[in-house]
């Protein structure tokens, strides 16, 4: 009888930190936030260009997350990506005139929404579309702009031979 | 001689489907079974001290090493592309997809799976199977399917601490040995690894559970009732379980990712 008692015990220790492991590692290595993501309220926006942007990514305002990327589809209305946004129930201030682009953490980390704070004196509601956005960087596109402009600014690069000072 | 290859081709063939037939007709039994030997739970709570609790010591001592290797050789592999901050993330889903089931199964075959069909082996070799028959006991049913289901429960528990232990060992060799910053490897980790991610691991290590305790009371409990016969039931075990293990793994991983 004494042997069956610690052999449940056991078992039940084992099963206990089996589970535990478990609960550990998808609230604690994930980024899921249990409780948070049903509450709050849902803003749209429109882009031209998400880049690598993924449903999950974080909204910040000055680099503090207010809510995540709920969804990204495509408008075939406007041709534009649409973001949509759950923000949490407590930054509920939000001015309607705030402006939203897709910023990189890092340089090669991932995307997300940063929001700046425009000056109205109403805020966004549920629902509400962010009218101001600025699109992702497309690291492509960026070098071969500056090339172009490299290359348009100085035509006949007057060749100096001779070792530089 | 030249003639007689084809003749036995053949037959190893018969063999070969043979064994299968029967594995696959043994494990129907043991689905079927499934849920009356769940109502007599003390046995599969005996099962899963003996299969589970008594692999843990095991288990989270080869996670650790396992995770500060793999700090340890990603953090030399990262540093070259200048991005060590991303080590939590590379070890984090390379424990959780991959690493934490697979290495947990293996060792589990070789301490679980042995012990188990050692142990049947040797109940078939003395006659305690065929005396339980006599008494109009179902062996299948009282001693196989309690080991079998003890299997399955513990696996998946097993492999999320492996994986837990791992992690840690990772974190303990990158952030406080070789000066990663911690933030970065949470938070960056944090934001990589889904909630999917972590149940791919539990997926495989389910289906591994059910293969290996498949593999250890088939052959246990099929085993030729000689004191070799055991012995060799013992090694098939192990060198199914393993190969059955890895090639599960590939197909669930194409088939997940």
């Amino acid at each position: 009888m004494r042997q069956t008692r610690a052999i449940e015990l056991g078992t039940g220790l084992f099963v206990l930190l089996g589970f535990a492991a478990l609960f550990f590692l998808v609230t604690q290595i994930t980024n899921r936030q249990f409780g948070l993501g049903e509450d709050g309220y849902r803003l749209v926006a429109s882009f031209e260009q998400v880049g690598g942007l993924k449903p999950g990514a974080p909204v910040s305002m000055s680099g503090v997350t207010i809510g995540r990327v709920e969804a990204i589809d495509y408008d075939f209305n406007e041709y534009r990506a649409r973001v949509t946004m759950r923000i949490d129930r407590g930054f509920d201030r939000i001015p309607d005139d705030s402006d939203a682009g897709i910023l990189t953490a890092g340089l090669l980390g991932g995307q997300y929404i940063g929001i700046g704070p425009g000056s109205s004196e109403t805020f966004f509601k549920d629902g509400d579309q962010i009218g101001f956005t600025q699109s992702a960087i497309v690291l492509e596109n960026l070098i071969s702009k500056f090339l172009f402009s490299k290359a348009s600014e100085q035509p006949p690069a007057a060749p100096e031979e001779g070792p530089a000072p | 001689m030249l003639a007689a290859l084809p003749r036995e081709l053949l037959s190893s063939l018969r063999t070969a489907l043979v064994t299968l037939g029967t594995y696959a007709l043994f494990f129907a039994r043991l689905v079927a079974g499934a849920p009356p030997a769940l109502v007599r739970f003390g046995l599969v709570v005996q099962q899963v001290h003996n299969a589970g609790a008594l692999s843990l010591v095991i288990i989270m001592l080869s996670g650790l090493f396992v995770g500060m290797v793999l700090g340890l050789q990603g953090f030399d592999l990262l540093e070259r592309f200048g991005s060590e901050e991303s080590l939590g993330t590379a070890v984090a889903l390379g424990l959780l997809k991959e690493l934490g089931p697979v290495v947990t199964a293996l060792l589990f075959a070789g301490r679980a799976g042995t012990a188990l069909a050692s142990e049947l082996g040797l109940m078939r070799a003395t006659d305690q199977l065929a005396a339980m028959e006599m008494m109009a006991v179902d062996p299948v049913r009282r001693v196989v399917l309690p080991r079998f289901l003890g299997c399955v429960i513990s696996m998946p528990l097993l492999a999320a601490v492996f994986s837990l232990i791992g992690l840690f060992g990772a974190q303990l060799i990158g952030v406080q040995l070789m000066g990663v910053d911690a933030g970065q490897f949470w938070s960056q980790m944090r934001g990589a690894v889904e909630v999917d991610d972590v149940m791919e691991g539990v997926v495989k290590s389910g289906v591994f559970g059910v293969a290996c305790g498949l593999v250890a009371v088939y052959e246990g409990y099929h085993s030729i009732p000689t004191a070799e016969g055991v012995g060799r039931a013992t090694t098939r075990t192990v060198v199914i379980a393993s190969v059955l293990v890895l090639l599960l793994d590939y197909m669930l991983t194409a088939v997940m990712l």
